[in-house]
């Protein structure tokens, strides 16, 4: 059996003789350009995984060098849209760890239960595939209509897309095994219409969401929320602007209010530890206690 | 020997896919207490399994056996294993996760996390594939051996499964290839540095 060895179209990447002290320098200066022109600061995103995302954007661009990139993307509003997308985008899926979901529902939801109203953040909500499994989970709880969901992005292209309530049909039986092992009550199917290559989920689940834009890095908090959801956002920062996302949550938790991380990340290496306990072993689910 | 004097490695990143298992047990198993390297392993598993194979390669090695998770440090003499579902990112010091697109579909993939060891620990790093049935792994190689790094591959002649060793070896035909326990020998007989701590 002969296996290609590849072209090296699938790992973006600097030419073999780059220098990397250089390229950081390129990167640096490029997030600053973007961050003094159009107002987003990328600036204390996790290096590696911005600069695989940069050189995919200079592959992308039929680019060489990241400062040719930083030229383009200056000069051409368009290129900043792509940029942006290629920078904010988290790649999701309903009912994503339907473990992690079960355990709400059986964890967390109990506690929910004890509020007369409900405030729930989705920071940096993407295309909305985890806002939209929150709402079908709390319709089935019978909360949702004491709940307002609040599902914020940096960036508007994806929040368009979150409104429209359309995910790809394709994904749906991936969706169902997911609804299904993380304890979905009814038929997956009922929640959405098929059409053309797209699954529009129901209007009426979207009754209690507000979706706005939002930036982590740079805006501050606007409500106080009993639960904040912030799944495989984080990843994509560096320590220290984890630590002053953190510090946001945690002003705008109510006491006792959960915030809920992915699967793989933790409060352990951050400053909040102390301030937040367990609520699952197996979960990424704090309780603010102090 | 490879290294020059005064040269040491701070960092194993291994990859493998089919029969990966068995031969990762074997590895781990065959390392010494005393192993001073940090060490990576990619395995190609389904999205959703669980902690099992981390418990399956501590059951075989004295060395500390941790699943990565985002941010966590990285320490001489542990064995980090990627998290299915996930890219696994080596910075400076420590891992980053992230949940881009499958490349070659696979997540975790080899080639991600070996270039950003490369680009992170360049001259530092010993890239190893073993048994596997895809290609992943074999442009990462090339970049760690490009970058100064150490390229192993096993010998796809004793492998499980041939095609990742062999792609390993058309990518990378400077790679030392050798049957397991010869990783194995060769590895414990490396020196060690140990990784550098990150600044902030």
């Amino acid at each position: 059996m002969v296996v290609p060895v590849s072209d090296g179209q699938s790992l973006p990447g600097p030419p073999l003789a780059y220098n990397s002290d250089l390229e950081r320098l390129e990167i640096e200066l490029l997030l600053e350009g973007v961050y003094r022109h159009y107002g987003f600061d990328f600036r204390s995103y996790a290096y590696a995984s911005i600069r695989r995302r940069l050189w995919k954007r200079v592959e992308g661009e039929g680019l060489t060098t990241i400062s040719e990139l930083q030229a383009r993307i200056l000069h051409d509003p368009d290129a900043m849209e792509r940029l942006l997308l290629d920078l904010s985008v988290n790649v999701t899926a309903m009912f994503r760890d339907p473990s992690f979901y079960k355990e709400f529902r059986e964890r967390i939801i109990p506690l929910l239960r004890t509020y007369p109203f409900l405030r729930i953040w989705h920071a940096g909500c993407s295309t909305g595939e985890e806002v939209f499994s929150m709402a079908i989970l709390l319709e089935e709880e019978g909360l949702y209509d004491r709940a307002r969901l609040y599902a914020t992005d940096i960036n508007d292209v994806v929040l368009q897309r979150a409104r429209q309530g359309i995910f790809p049909l394709d994904r749906m039986q991936e969706y169902t095994e997911n609804y299904l092992r993380a304890g979905g009550k009814r038929s997956f199917s009922e929640y959405y219409t098929a059409k053309y290559d797209g699954a529009l989920f129901n209007s009426a689940l979207t009754r209690n969401i507000v979706f706005s834009q939002h930036n982590l890095v740079t805006d501050r908090s606007f409500a106080e929320f009993h639960v904040i959801f912030c799944r495989n956002v984080l990843i994509y920062f560096d320590k220290a602007l984890q630590n002053r996302v953190h510090s946001l949550f945690y002003g705008s938790l109510v006491m006792f209010g959960v915030l809920a991380l992915g699967s793989k990340e933790s409060l352990k290496f951050s400053q909040y530890e102390p301030c937040y306990e367990k609520i699952s072993q197996s979960e990424k689910l704090y309780r603010k206690v102090r | 020997m490879a290294a020059s004097p005064g040269v040491g490695y701070d960092l194993v990143v291994v990859g493998t896919s089919w029969g990966g298992l068995a031969a990762l047990r074997t590895l781990v198993s065959g390392l010494p207490d005393s192993f001073q390297m940090a060490v990576t392993i990619v395995q190609h598993r389904h999205k959703d399994s669980d902690h099992l194979l981390r418990t399956l390669l501590q059951e075989r090695s004295s060395l500390v056996v941790c699943e990565v998770e985002d941010k966590m440090p990285l320490e001489h003499g542990h064995i980090y294993v990627a998290p299915p579902d996930y890219h696994t990112l080596v910075e400076p010091g420590h891992f980053s996760l992230s949940t881009d697109a499958p490349v070659r579909y696979s997540r975790p993939s080899i080639d991600v996390t070996f270039s950003s060891a490369a680009d992170s620990y360049t001259h530092r790093t010993v890239g190893v594939v073993l048994t596997g049935a895809n290609a992943d792994g074999a442009d990462g190689l090339r970049r760690i051996s490009d970058r100064g790094g150490l390229a192993l591959v096993q010998d796809p002649e004793t492998a499980e499964s041939k095609p990742m060793p062999e792609a390993a070896r058309r990518a990378v035909p400077r790679a030392r290839v050798m049957p397991l326990g010869g990783i194995i020998d060769y590895l414990s007989s490396l020196p060690a540095g140990v990784p550098e701590r990150e600044d902030a």
